[in-house]
């Protein structure tokens, strides 16, 4: 945060106060998420006084209350934004999303799930069937009567209705139309900060409104710009997993030493947190600017460097990526060009 | 593209996908074809000129060098209705720029891996070399391909039929065309014509 910024958005926060009515409203939805995305939001610290100062907070079910049924009674557009983290799983996240699209000037896709699948997204890796398998009747699960999930089920008092788990899992730009996006799994608070306050000084007329479809609180190049690491060797001849090695070179990039790192495609803004203590880059910021596909970048970029010429040499170093698709895709599957495997669309496509 | 396809066009009864071609027609695979300017273009050109026959069902791209192929054009080429992707490029150590086909072998190779991963089959990606004066072999190449993907049936990607989100509320838009048994909403403007399915015009109206 930039000490310059601060009394800019207190002031107008501390006039907004003083006439409550005129305060624009936030909501704060998180459909399938780990919760993780709320934390890093109160993770901005007292700055999270000078937000409720500036909005009155209508719908935040982690950490205030708040009744879907207030947010129904809303005029639409009375929202003025709403931050939705979390990706569309089941029927009732798409429905309270299309309803908070409805009742909202802005929706933010906040952090990846809702921008881009994040981990739930490797759901779509597997048929709904083998999920709900996975849950309920593995070896390890406790359920010897085989009990499975109903969506509907009949009590004396009437019927009961549960979330439908969807056949594929999607993300929030999937289900509506979304304003903005801000990366990261989660996004680092300090990012999270300097796009609130770049939204309320847009509210207030002291800065511009970020064009639509714009990404927030991250940068445009890669977390390879932000590392510290040495890049020369441009070949590697092996793949190693993060366990194999005792102690990596603490200066030398780690794609070089062989430890598959995302950084060539993932979007910078988080400050290459995890190449600094020797931990590879996972992706959870998202596909750099102009990227189509996550995973295709970075294919693309690891053979580019694999040094090797013939094909059985090729797939030699290559059996050092384990599990492709998780590696290429581990936050960004369900936002990929395929969005899933066959397993899962076929899936999808009977029900 | 050519209009080669005897697969049962759009009718406006009954939505038959493409996954069921037409009563005891064959199934005609959509094959993308990515080339390279100085070798394998230059074969199917040949093989061309020479009236050497391969069949329709690819349609050939052609590229600088076989080292431009980015990934992410067979990725939308499979999301968007192709059956498969034929990669061709100079033979190993003939590239025009000196060792770019060997990047293109191993990103090959590489997704290989990735998209059976997700569950297309291997056969749905191939990688042929082909030098300037094999038109004939590159002929027959495209030929096995084209059979071999025939034999698979159509890939079908489903994402190629949804209509990507842009201001548009895409379960309302499906919901307002009354049609809830064959599936989510079609691409408009159809991704493959070839497989278009018969619903999306009502969606496509639903939308506007």
């Amino acid at each position: 945060m930039s000490p310059a910024a601060k009394p800019k958005v207190a002031a107008p926060a501390a006039k907004s106060a003083a006439k409550s009515a005129a305060k624009p409203k936030l909501a704060i939805f998180g459909a399938a998420s780990c919760g993780g995305c709320d934390i890093a939001i109160v993770n901005i610290h007292e700055h999270i006084l000078e937000v409720a100062a500036a909005f009155d907070i209508v719908l935040w079910p982690t950490i205030l209350d708040g009744k879907y049924s207030d947010v129904e009674a809303m005029a639409d557009g009375e929202i003025t934004i709403t931050l939705v983290s979390g990706s569309m799983r089941t029927d009732e996240t798409v429905h309270l999303a299309k309803l908070l699209r409805r009742k909202s000037k802005f929706v933010v896709a906040f952090g990846s799930c809702a921008s881009e699948g994040c981990i739930p997204g490797l759901a779509n890796l597997s048929s709904s069937k083998e999920i709900l398998d996975t849950a309920f009747s593995t070896s390890s699960t406790d359920n010897p009567d085989g009990i499975r999930p109903v969506w509907e089920y009949q009590a004396p008092e009437g019927v009961l209705h549960l979330p439908e788990f969807e056949p594929m899992l999607r993300t929030l730009d999937q289900v509506v139309d979304v304003d903005y996006t801000i990366p990261g799994c989660p996004p680092e608070s300090k990012q999270i900060w300097a796009a609130l306050q770049a939204v309320v000084a847009a509210l207030n007329g002291t800065g511009p409104l970020p064009p639509k479809g714009s990404v927030l609180g991250a940068g445009e190049s890669t977390v390879c710009d932000e590392c510290a690491r040495k890049r020369d060797v441009k070949k590697i001849s092996r793949f190693v997993r993060i366990q194999q090695v005792a102690a990596f070179d603490p200066e030398i990039c780690l794609l070089e030493q062989g430890l598959p790192c995302n950084g060539p495609a993932t979007r910078s803004g988080c400050g290459a947190l995890c190449p600094a203590v020797a931990a590879p880059c996972i992706g959870c910021y998202g596909a750099a600017e102009g990227v189509v596909d996550y995973g295709a970048r970075l294919m693309s970029a690891y053979a580019s460097v694999v040094e090797a010429q013939k094909p059985e040499e090729i797939d030699g170093i290559l059996d050092g990526i384990v599990d492709p698709a998780g590696q290429f895709y581990r936050f960004s599957l369900a936002s990929s060009l395929l969005r899933g495997s066959k397993a899962a669309w076929n899936d999808g496509e009977k029900q | 593209m050519s209009a080669q396809a005897p697969v049962a066009p759009a009718s406006t009864e009954g939505a038959t996908p493409a996954a069921s071609p037409a009563e005891g027609g064959l199934f005609e695979p959509v094959i993308i074809g990515f080339t390279c300017n100085w070798c394998s273009y230059r074969a199917a050109d040949l093989a061309g000129t020479a009236r050497t026959k391969y069949p329709p069902n690819i349609r050939l791209i052609r590229l600088m060098c076989s080292g431009r192929l980015d990934p992410t054009f067979i990725l939308k080429a499979f999301s968007e209705g192709a059956d498969a992707v034929l990669v061709s490029g100079c033979h190993p150590g003939e590239c025009h720029y000196i060792e770019q086909n060997y990047k293109a072998l191993r990103r090959f190779q590489l997704l290989q891996r990735t998209i059976q991963a997700l569950g297309i089959e291997p056969e749905r990606l191939q990688l042929v070399w082909a030098s300037a004066a094999e038109g004939v072999r590159l002929a027959g190449e495209i030929a096995r391909v084209t059979e071999e993907v025939r034999a698979l049936g159509p890939l079908n990607w489903p994402a190629a039929r949804l209509v990507d989100v842009d201001g548009v509320d895409l379960d309302a838009a499906w919901e307002a065309t009354g049609g809830d048994a064959a599936g989510p909403p079609e691409k408009a403007g159809g991704a493959n014509p070839d497989h278009a399915h018969g619903n999306h015009a009502a969606v496509v109206e639903a939308v506007k």
